[in-house]
C-alpha cells in the first residue's frame, strides 16, 4: 500500500511538515548521504522501503529489493564493505533473519545502519506496536562477543536527526548501529520540522574497492587461530568500552525535585509523558527519564536520578526488558516498578497514572529502602 | 615475476601474478588449488586484479583470499551472490567475482544464487562441485551422486531417503538472466584448459554488460571422498563426468 503523505521535492530543510514516520525515516536516511538501500516488505515497515524505491533511483542511487531480509543485509554487507554509506530497514521478525550477518559485520567492522520499526512477537506475532525486541537489539541479534549501538527516537523529528547520527556513529566506530522504533513511530503521523544533516566522509583505510596500487584487503570475520581471535575480540571489547563512556545519551524531564521518575523510551516514553503531566495536576511530584541509547544504557545517569527519588517506573510496550537494565543500573538502591502491555497494546497514560499512585502509596508507606522491591 | 630463465631457454610455465606464492592448506590432490591458479591466471590475462573484488564463501575455499592477490570479502555461508549484488550496485566499476562449493552455493545459499541469477546481476560465479562437504568432514551434500558414500549417507545416497542431487547449473541456466553458464572439470591437462577458456569466458561476459555468467567446476575431494588423489581422479573421469557433464551449457550471447 502506497501511503506517500508528501512530494519529496516539497522536503526542504527548515520546513514543517506533516510527515509519515516510515516515509520521514527513508528521506532523512537520503538526506544524510545514504549510497545505497536494500530491503524486503514487512509491515509495519513496508513505508519506508516503498519511499525508497522511488526516491533511491531520482537520486540515481541504488534500490534492491531483495529475496529475503537475508539477501537484503548480505546485499548491504557487500555495499558497505567497499566503504559506501547503507541504510537498511525491516520489522521483528525480519531482524531475528538479519541477526546472522550483523555478527559477521560486527565481527568485520562493517559499518551500518539498521531500522527496527518493531511489531508484537513471539514468532510471527502481530502487526501493532511493540518494544519486545529491546532485548534482542541491545543484547542479542547474532552469535558471538559484541554490541551495537541502539538508539531509540520517540518521535518522528527526533527519528530524522537519530539518521545522521547513527551513520555518524557507525563510520566512527565501524560497527553497525540500531534505530530502534515501533509500529507507532513508523506508522504515526506528526508535524516535524525537517532538519537534513549529511555527516562528512571520512577516508577510510579497510573498505575493499579494488586493490589498485595497494595491497589487498580482506574484509573478514574469521580468526581460525584462538590467539588470533581472542586479540581480536580484545581489540572489539576496548571499542566498546569507548564507545560506552563517550556515546551515552539520554533526556530528563521534570527531574528537579521529582520522587517518582519514569524510566521509558520511544512511544512509551511519549505515553509517560501525558501520564506525569496528569499525575503532577494531582500532586505526585514525577518527571521522566528517557533513554536515547539503549545501548550503551545510561546507567550511571540514572543512578544518580534514581539516588535523589524515592522509587522508578519502567513503563514499556513489552512484558518487560529494559527494567532488567533500570534495575541493574540502581543495584537495589531505589524501588522499581513495571506497568508494560504487549501484543501490539499500548499502556493508556491512566494505566500509567495508577501505577505512579502504587508506586508513591508504597514508597511512601515507608522509608525507601535499600533492597525494597516494588512490584505492580 | 621473479622467473629469470637462463639463457637459450624460454619460460613455458610460471606463477600467475595474482597467485601468491604460498602453500595452500588444501589437503593433497584437492581440485581447489587448480581452479585457485585458473582464476588468477585469468584475471591477470584480462588484466582485472587492480578492480576485482571478490567474495569468499564459508567451506575450504574461504582462505581463497590466502592465495589470490585480489581485494576480498567473506560472506555468511551461501550468502555470496547476495554480498556481491550489494558490491556490484554500489561499484559499477567493479569486475566483481564469487567462488562459492557446492553445500555453500546448492544448500544454503539457493535462494541467493537463484535471485541473483534472476536479476542477471553482473557477477561472475565460480562453483565448485565436489559433491561432498569437505571441511566439515565429508557430509552429504545436495550434489552428492545416488550411491555415494559420505559421513552422513553411510550406506550410500538413496534416492527414497536422501533425496536426488541437485543439477544446479542446469536449474539457473533456464533463466533468461544468465547469460552464460558452463560446467568444467579439473581431471586432466585438457579438461583444466577448457575449464579455463569457461572462465575466461566468464568473466568477459560481466565486462561485456551481458548479465549473470557462472562456471561450475567438477572437481575431487580425496579425502572427503576416502580416496587417493589418484583414485579420486578416476572416479571424477568415469562417474562424476557422467553425471554432471561438462560442456556450455547456456550461452545468450549471441557468440557461444
Amino acid at each position: 500500500m502506497t501511503t506517500a503523505t508528501i512530494p519529496p521535492a516539497t522536503l526542504h530543510h527548515g520546513h514543517r511538515v506533516l510527515m509519515k514516520g516510515n516515509e520521514a525515516m527513508a528521506e532523512a536516511a537520503i538526506r544524510a548521504g545514504c549510497d545505497a538501500y536494500f530491503g524486503y516488505p514487512i509491515t509495519p515497515q513496508a513505508e519506508l522501503l516503498e519511499w525508497m524505491a522511488r526516491r533511491m533511483p531520482e537520486e540515481g542511487r541504488p534500490f534492491v529489493q531483495a529475496e529475503s531480509e537475508l539477501g537484503a543485509i548480505d546485499m548491504a554487507l557487500g555495499a558497505a564493505a567497499t566503504g559506501a554509506r547503507v541504510l537498511v530497514s525491516s520489522s521483528s521478525p525480519g531482524i531475528s533473519l538479519m541477526a546472522e550477518a550483523m555478527s559477521y559485520m560486527a565481527g568485520a567492522e562493517i559499518p551500518m545502519v539498521l531500522v527496527n520499526v518493531m511489531r508484537g512477537g513471539p514468532g510471527l506475532g502481530g502487526i501493532g506496536p511493540s518494544q519486545a525486541d529491546y532485548f534482542q537489539a541491545t543484547k542479542g541479534h547474532g552469535h558471538g562477543d559484541y554490541r551495537v549501538p541502539v538508539l531509540a527516537p520517540s518521535s518522528i523529528g527526533e527519528a530524522m536527526a537519530l539518521m545522521a547520527d547513527a551513520f555518524e556513529l557507525a563510520e566512527r566506530y565501524r560497527t553497525p548501529v540500531f534505530i530502534l522504533a515501533d509500529g507507532t513511530l513508523g506508522q504515526a503521523m506528526e508535524p516535524v520540522e525537517l532538519h537534513f544533516r549529511e555527516p562528512a566522509r571520512v577516508a577510510d583505510t579497510w573498505s575493499v574497492r579494488g586493490a589498485d596500487g595497494r595491497q589487498p584487503r580482506v574484509v573478514r570475520s574469521m580468526h581460525l587461530e584462538p590467539e588470533d581471535l581472542e586479540q581480536h575480540n580484545r581489540h572489539l571489547q576496548a571499542k566498546f568500552a569507548e564507545i560506552s563512556a563517550r556515546e551515552v545519551r539520554w533526556a530528563g524531564e521534570n527531574l528537579e525535585g521529582a520522587d517518582l521518575v519514569i524510566v521509558a523510551y520511544g512511544t512509551a516514553a511519549r505515553v509517560a509523558r501525558t501520564a506525569i503531566a496528569r499525575a503532577r495536576a494531582e500532586g505526585l511530584r514525577a518527571g521522566l527519564f528517557r533513554p536515547i541509547t539503549l545501548w550503551p544504557f545510561p546507567s550511571a545517569a540514572l543512578a544518580e536520578v534514581a539516588a535523589r527519588a524515592r522509587g522508578l517506573l519502567t513503563v514499556e510496550l513489552s512484558a518487560g526488558q529494559m527494567v532488567e537494565d533500570v534495575r541493574l543500573a540502581v543495584e537495589g538502591r531505589t524501588p522499581v516498578a513495571f506497568e508494560g502491555r504487549t501484543g501490539g497494546m499500548i499502556p493508556t497514560p491512566g494505566e500509567v497514572v495508577e501505577a505512579l499512585h502504587r508506586l508513591h502509596a508504597a514508597t511512601t508507606a515507608r522509608p525507601a529502602s535499600a533492597t525494597m522491591e516494588v512490584r505492580p | 615475476m621473479t622467473t629469470v630463465a637462463p639463457a637459450g631457454s624460454r619460460v613455458i610455465f610460471e606463477r600467475p601474478e595474482l597467485l601468491i606464492d604460498r602453500s595452500t592448506h588444501y589437503c593433497p590432490g584437492c581440485g581447489h588449488g587448480v581452479v585457485h591458479r585458473l582464476i588468477a591466471e585469468v584475471l591477470g590475462e584480462l588484466g582485472l586484479g587492480s578492480r576485482t573484488i571478490a567474495v569468499a564463501p564459508v567451506g575450504c575455499a574461504v582462505f581463497a583470499y590466502d592465495y589470490i592477490g585480489v581485494d576480498f570479502v567473506e560472506a555468511p555461508h551461501g550468502r555470496a551472490p547476495a554480498v556481491a549484488t550489494g558490491i556490484r550496485r554500489v561499484r559499477p566499476d567493479a569486475f566483481v567475482l564469487t567462488y562459492q562449493g557446492d553445500g555453500d552455493l546448492a544448500a544454503i545459499g539457493t535462494a541467493e544464487i537463484v535471485h541473483a541469477a534472476g536479476r542477471g546481476e553482473l557477477l561472475t560465479a565460480v562453483f565448485v562441485n565436489n559433491g561432498i562437504y569437505g571441511m566439515t568432514g565429508g557430509q552429504m551434500a545436495p550434489t552428492t551422486l545416488l550411491g555415494q558414500r559420505s559421513t552422513s549417507s553411510p550406506g550410500g545416497r538413496e534416492a527414497a531417503f536422501h533425496g536426488y542431487p541437485i543439477p544446479m547449473t542446469e536449474m539457473l541456466a533456464i533463466m533468461p538472466g544468465v547469460a552464460y553458464a558452463a560446467r568444467g572439470s579439473v581431471v586432466d591437462a585438457p579438461a583444466i584448459g577448457r575449464t579455463k577458456q569457461y572462465l575466461r569466458r566468464a568473466c568477459e561476459v560481466q565486462l561485456e554488460g551481458r548479465g549473470f555468467a557462472i562456471v561450475e567446476v567438477i572437481s575431487n575431494c580425496p579425502v572427503g571422498w576416502g580416496m587417493t588423489p589418484t583414485e579420486s581422479i578416476e572416479r571424477l573421469r568415469d562417474v562424476v563426468a557422467k553425471q554432471y557433464r561438462p560442456g556450455v551449457i547456456v550461452d545468450r550471447t549471441g557468440e557461444g
